[in-house]
């Protein structure tokens, strides 16, 4: 009996200790969702002044450079995949890597090859240990992205756009190149809901806009072909950026839910613990008057006897 | 005053500054040159590394050394954008 509740104080210290963890992993969590939310915004500007001008541009200039042309055949895609670098957030990885294995399956059943590039030690480890080949994958950052990691990416994934997958062609430049550009990230809807999503990155499409009527002429310095090479890759950096930024948001908002169930959970199982720890003492207590009861009563009647 | 152009001044992370001025000097991979109120649709890549001036209305100056950036002049406005952007080490001198 002693000993049962000798446990049960264990269990209870121990659910305690945990809950004090989950409890502060949450709060720090809410004070991260509001802290990304903050650079979410902050780079709206940017985004859609980059925007503007390229469809500016885009409906000046002739429309024929590699990254905005699909390819005729599409052997390879590219595929960027957005996870956190450490876990204890809910569901939030699992998530965004059943949206990129949805989309590989949808490409490889077009008869097109994978190459996958992940960012975040979880997306990273999730592959290695299915010993999935990985074309590139970038780590210690998923929480607070800077603009200079969404630009390290950006390179490599351009690089690899530009080569192309065209090598079997004649066109072998030893690279192991890819025609189109998808990214799966994790798009911060509200602090309860979070969704993952695969977009396209390259080719774009540029939208072709009729309501304004026609656009200003405008003088180009330097020229517009110019200006589309340079400020291309730039509007894919800057979308990579905006994923991982979004992406950031999602992780904390995932990781502040799983932690206050956990917490909550932590706390209806302490209750519990307490009360069946109580009853146990109680039940204890109980039998010892009842023997010692007992024993009075058997001691006297001995006497009695006598 | 009509004779002003609002003028934003972003890079990738923030909006850093935002205004009405007179004038905007900024070079670009063609040379310098200067956005008044009224200026001509313009599209520019700024020549790296470089300087934007922004001329106030009380004759303050706020400049900004900037890379990787472009000028996008509209009827609206000015808009710099920026990869890096941080003020100039000469902004002490010119107020």
């Amino acid at each position: 009996m002693a000993g049962q509740i000798q446990s049960l104080r264990r269990r209870v210290r121990s659910t305690r200790s945990t809950a004090k963890i989950t409890k502060a992993q949450e709060l720090v969590a809410t004070s991260r969702i509001a802290k990304a939310q903050e650079r979410v915004e902050a780079a709206r500007p940017y985004a859609e002044a980059i925007t503007g001008v390229l469809t500016a541009l885009a409906s000046n200039a002739n429309v024929d450079h590699p990254l905005l042309v699909p390819r005729q055949r599409v052997r390879r895609a590219g595929v960027l995949v957005v996870t956190s670098d450490r876990g204890l957030a809910g569901a939030y990885n699992a998530n965004a890597i059943r949206t990129a294995e949805e989309l590989i399956a949808r490409l490889r059943a077009d008869g097109k090859q994978v190459a996958l590039y992940v960012i975040g030690r979880k997306g990273a480890s999730y592959y290695r240990f299915r010993n999935r080949e990985v074309a590139g994958s970038w780590t210690g950052f998923s929480e607070r992205p800077s603009f200079e990691d969404a630009r390290e990416v950006g390179q490599t994934l351009i690089e690899a756009f530009v080569a192309g997958a065209d090598d079997a062609d004649g066109n072998a430049d030893g690279v192991q190149g890819v025609d189109e550009l998808h990214v799966v990230s994790t798009q911060f809807k509200s602090l309860m809901t979070q969704e993952p999503v695969a977009r396209f990155l390259a080719p774009m499409q540029v939208e072709e806009r009729e309501e304004s009527g026609p656009m200003p002429a405008y003088e180009f310095e330097p020229e517009p072909d110019e200006l589309l090479d340079a400020l291309l890759p730039k509007y894919i950096n800057t979308r990579i950026y905006a994923a991982l930024l979004d992406s950031a948001a999602s992780e904390s908002a995932s990781r502040r839910r799983a932690m206050k169930s956990a917490t909550d959970n932590a706390q209806e199982m302490i209750r519990t613990l307490t009360r069946q720890m109580n009853s146990a003492r109680q039940a204890a207590i109980t039998q010892e008057i009842s023997e010692i009861v007992g024993g009075a009563n058997a001691l006297a009647a001995a006497g009695d006897e006598v | 005053m009509a004779s002003q152009v609002h003028v934003e001044v972003v890079s990738v992370e923030e909006k850093v500054w935002s205004g009405e001025a007179d004038m905007l000097i900024a070079r670009t991979t063609e040379g310098e040159l200067g956005v008044m109120p009224g200026h001509a649709p313009l599209l520019g890549q700024l020549a790296e590394p470089s300087q934007v001036r922004i001329k106030l209305s009380g004759g303050g100056e706020e400049a900004y050394d900037v890379s990787g950036g472009f000028l996008s002049v509209t009827e609206n406005g000015v808009t710099v954008l920026a990869e890096d952007c941080a003020p100039a080490a000469t902004q002490a001198t010119a107020h």
